[in-house]
């Protein structure tokens, strides 16, 4: 059995968790092992029905009072004793803040390995193999986990939902204890950004810019620019953060974020190895930019050349007709 | 307040990444290693803490002879003590050795600790997984990807980076804090530092010697293959009228990329 972990954040499940659990799903089909999932927190057992259909047999829901609020230390606790009683083959989370900050806790409590981060799921000779970019991209490693359960996290926009919805199953509720030392380094409070901006890593489309923005201001641009799109956010270059010129949270590189996008459109940005690292698995890259000769002119799909500025105003309107279009 | 440090040797971030294939390895002549950006942080929130605070600033690595180099620019910025762990095995990407390592070197060696700060990830196996791990063996609460830290008496709180928001994480001491981009902005060493660092002796504890079993040695992943991402090809090139080549690039995307 594959168990996925489900995060849940304001009271809602989390797409990239779905996604999970649609990919454990697929690879728990061609091993002939079921895929169940994993809820925890205090009276989630209604959001189970959001889960079924991406393929789940059980939704476990592990309740507590004192995991209503994340606690690695509480949540790492109620997940390990799961595992000790379910024996599941592997242990699947996504990726996103939670699950960096969880799986490693819950693989140390288990005493087995873990696969941050994969971007390909594989099954070779009845095993699971994990693929995952490392140096930020730079370099692919594939790995096997020889402990059990096999503990993996798995990237965000990555990997698609179920083609066709699974059915709805069995929900098991079970009401857990977690020691008082457990919930140690608990969140207090969740501070929400004051832009109700998407995380770059969890967007379909970003809008990206770099020095050629030439200052914080012009950012605005590009945030008007993703506002015309469902799920998209702004990134930026490490030079343009370096500046002052937008927040850290949305650099995009090798001491930023690495992103896979559906469509990146970077603004300005030059190209330096480490962001190149940080956007080259994304599906599609625009760059607009001044010098043809820029390094991210390389790995563009579409280059503009031309000066941003200019470039930006009629890029806005024939977007906003396009997407009035459809 | 004595903290602790946990640093790592990586390539910058300019390096070019070339892959030994037999030995799936990275090539690593040419290469420039520096201390993991991440833990730079950690190193100099270490120093702030010390310098409001008082104590002692120790710095560890866990990694071959060559992981002296960065010990001793930890050293040169202003830590007070370096120790090598030192594992011949080099990169393994198993982020539970490095955790059990470290552990096993602080509960049995250096248990003086009020604070255990990190790098929320190195920029090489990307893994994350280290500062998490060693909580978890330690028994210790932790918060990962910490933008602002502020500690009072024994207990501290942390602003964590979670997607589109911070969480607010309050803990007593001892814990586990792993830096993020924006929590400070690291000192340059000084001639002064770079001369005091260069006599300082760092003591080397063998990972073999630290009390962990086989079995707990045993590596728990096993590396199939290292590769290259697939190159990606240069493509289309839009030049003229500024209205021009919006108008076809949009008509690009939606009738070629379709990905509007």
């Amino acid at each position: 059995m594959i168990a996925v972990t489900i995060e849940v954040r304001d009271g809602k499940v989390k797409k990239s968790s779905l996604e999970t659990l649609a990919e454990a799903k697929r690879r728990a089909d061609e091993l002939g092992w079921k895929t169940e999932a994993v809820l925890v927190g205090s009276g989630l057992e209604g959001l189970a029905a959001e889960v079924f259909p991406q393929g789940a047999a059980k939704v476990h829901v592990l309740d507590a009072p004192a995991l209503a609020a994340y606690s690695a230390g509480a949540y790492a606790h109620a997940l390990a004793a799961f595992a000790t009683e379910a024996k599941p083959k592997a242990i699947f989370f996504a990726a996103t803040a939670m699950g960096k900050d969880l799986a490693p806790r819950v693989a140390a409590r288990l005493g087995v390995g873990l696969a941050t981060d994969c971007t390909k799921v594989a099954v070779k000779d009845g095993m699971l193999v994990f693929t995952r970019p490392i140096y930020a991209g730079k370099a692919l490693l594939s790995l096997k986990i020889k402990t059990t359960p096999a503990l993996a996290t798995l990237r965000p926009n990555v990997f698609p939902l179920a083609s066709a919805p699974g059915t709805p199953g069995e929900v098991v509720k079970k009401a857990v204890t977690v020691p008082e030392e457990a919930v140690r380094g608990r969140v207090a409070e969740v501070i929400k950004a004051e832009t109700a901006e998407l995380d770059v890593t969890e967007a379909d489309i970003i809008v990206s810019g770099g020095r050629g923005l030439k200052g914080p201001e012009e950012f605005a641009l590009l945030r008007e620019l993703a506002a015309l799109f469902p799920r998209a956010a702004v990134g930026a270059s490490r030079s343009a953060v370096d500046s002052g010129w937008i927040g850290h949270q949305n650099q995009v590189g090798q001491t930023g974020k690495t992103v896979s996008p559906t469509l990146y459109i970077a603004f300005g940005i030059s190209g330096a190895i480490q962001h190149l690292a940080g956007m080259s698995s994304s599906k599609v890259i625009v760059a607009v930019n001044k010098d043809p000769e820029a390094p991210i002119v390389k790995v563009a799909d579409y280059t503009v050349v031309g000066d941003l500025f200019q470039v930006i105003p009629p890029l806005k309107e024939e977007l906003k007709k396009a997407l009035a279009d459809r | 307040m004595n903290i602790h440090v946990f640093i790592k040797r990586v390539p910058d971030t300019e390096s070019r990444i070339r892959i030994q294939h037999e030995t799936k390895t990275i090539v690593e002549e040419g290469l420039n290693f520096i201390i993991n950006p991440y833990d730079e942080y950690a190193v100099e929130e270490a120093l702030r803490l010390r310098e409001a605070k008082g104590g002692l600033v120790r710095v560890f690595a866990v990694g071959r002879e060559d992981s002296l180099t960065i010990l001793r620019k930890a050293l040169a910025m202003g830590a007070d003590e370096a120790v090598l762990i030192k594992d011949a095995a080099g990169e393994t990407y198993d982020g539970l050795r490095t955790a059990r390592a470290i552990a096993a070197a602080v509960r049995t060696k250096y248990p003086d600790y009020d604070l255990l700060l990190f790098g929320r990830q190195s920029v090489g196996a990307d893994n994350a997984q280290v500062p998490s791990m060693v909580a978890e063996l330690l028994g210790l609460p932790q918060a990962n990807v910490v933008t602002k830290l502020e500690i009072e008496g024994a207990a501290g709180t942390a602003l964590r980076e979670v997607e589109g928001a911070s969480e607010k994480v309050n803990f007593p001491l001892p814990a586990v804090v792993s830096a993020q981009k924006g929590l400070n902005e690291p000192r340059y060493e000084t001639l002064k530092g770079i001369m005091a660092a260069k006599k300082k002796e760092i003591p080397v504890l063998a990972i073999e010697e630290l009390g962990l079993t086989p079995e707990e040695l045993a590596p728990a992943v096993e590396v199939i293959a290292l590769d290259v991402p697939p190159q990606r090809q240069a493509g289309k090139i839009l030049q003229g009228e500024a209205a021009e080549t919006a108008r076809e690039l949009v008509r690009l995307l939606h009738e070629e990329a379709k990905v509007i």
